[in-house]
């Protein structure tokens, strides 16, 4: 059974990472209920926008009162580093039918674009790699933000344990794997620059989008280099 | 267990634009033959966005997660299992935060 082995590779992958969105979701949870959101509206919204970032930002948003579009908006900004991973990730789904790439790309999140990533580096990959490491990230996410809002007070503090940072654990090691020399370092000092920079001057979410572009424009000026 | 109206239509239409961005990529991209620059632009994403993503949150935040980040990538480059390395830089956090 070839295609069960790929999913219980995705699902054997992620696994660590299912586990550290269950502190981080309840989190959200926690702070979704403090903001008035009823449990019901804290699940519908991990269920269909499912994206940390964008519900962390909500959440600081919430208060204001602000008009519709200007929400809008600001998430869709806050979501743009997925037209890079999309784009980015597509090259790996060239023999996925369309709908099937569509379907999954709705689970694609940092986490679970990282790992694909990873995977392309030394395997093609399939439709069912790609469920099995969207498959247990997704139920945990809204399970979690749903007992946040119940029963958000009890969970303690996550950065006592250092969960906080299980994910820039998981994106370093993953990182390693892209090393390809000089040319890499230098793609990752931009990057690294631009989004520092970028989160102390400008604020918000733009600094991973930034970071993405700066790395990509370094990329572009040394292929020059290589051609000339 | 409600929920309200003005909620709804925000959660729907943050919805839709967080999906629509996961699939623009996607769409753009999928009949493109991507060669020369375009290629290497697009090879620099992963390392590019992997990097932007937790640039803040190892320099940004203090001595200890710039530590655990430099014990977490020597881990990465000795090719220790993922889940090894992660365990090694959550570990390194929570212990030096107890102790500091």
């Amino acid at each position: 059974m070839k295609l069960s082995r790929e999913f219980r590779d995705g699902f054997s992958d992620i696994a660590p990472m299912a586990i550290a969105y269950g502190p981080i979701a309840a989190l959200w949870g926690t702070v979704a209920a403090s903001k008035g959101l009823s449990p019901l509206e804290t699940v519908l919204m991990s269920l269909g926008i499912y994206s940390g970032t964008a519900q962390f930002v909500a959440m600081d948003l919430w208060h204001m009162g602000l008009p519709l579009a200007y929400l809008v908006f600001t998430l869709a900004t806050v979501g743009l580093r997925h037209v890079l991973m999309s784009a980015s990730v597509s090259r790996h789904m060239a023999s996925f039918s369309k709908p099937m790439a569509s379907l999954l790309l709705f689970w694609l999140t940092d986490e679970a674009w990282a790992m694909i990533e990873r995977r392309a580096l030394s395997k093609p990959v399939t439709p069912a790699y790609f469920f099995g490491v969207a498959a247990p990230l997704w139920p945990v996410w809204f399970g979690f933000s749903l007992l946040g809002a119940l029963i958000g007070q009890a969970f303690g503090d996550s950065k006592a344990i250092g969960l906080d940072f299980a994910f820039a654990a998981m994106f370093i090691a993953v990182l390693a794997g892209f090393w390809k020399g000089p040319r890499t370092g230098a793609i990752l000092a931009a990057s690294a620059v631009a989004a520092v920079a970028a989160k102390l001057w400008i604020g918000g979410a733009w600094y991973i989008l930034a970071g993405g572009v700066a790395g990509m424009l370094v990329a572009v000026m040394l292929y020059k280099d290589v051609a000339a | 267990m409600t929920v309200q109206f003005s909620t709804l239509v925000i959660i729907i239409c943050v919805g839709l634009a967080t999906y629509g961005t996961r699939l623009a990529g996607y769409w753009l991209l999928r009949n493109v033959t991507i060669t020369g620059r375009t290629k290497a632009a697009l090879d620099a994403v992963p390392p590019a966005i992997l990097t932007a993503v937790i640039a803040p949150a190892v320099f940004l935040q203090g001595p200890i997660e710039m530590i655990a980040g430099a014990i977490t990538l020597a881990s990465a480059l000795l090719r220790l299992p993922l889940l090894v390395t992660i365990l090694a830089g959550v570990g390194c956090v929570a212990g030096l935060r107890f102790m500091m």
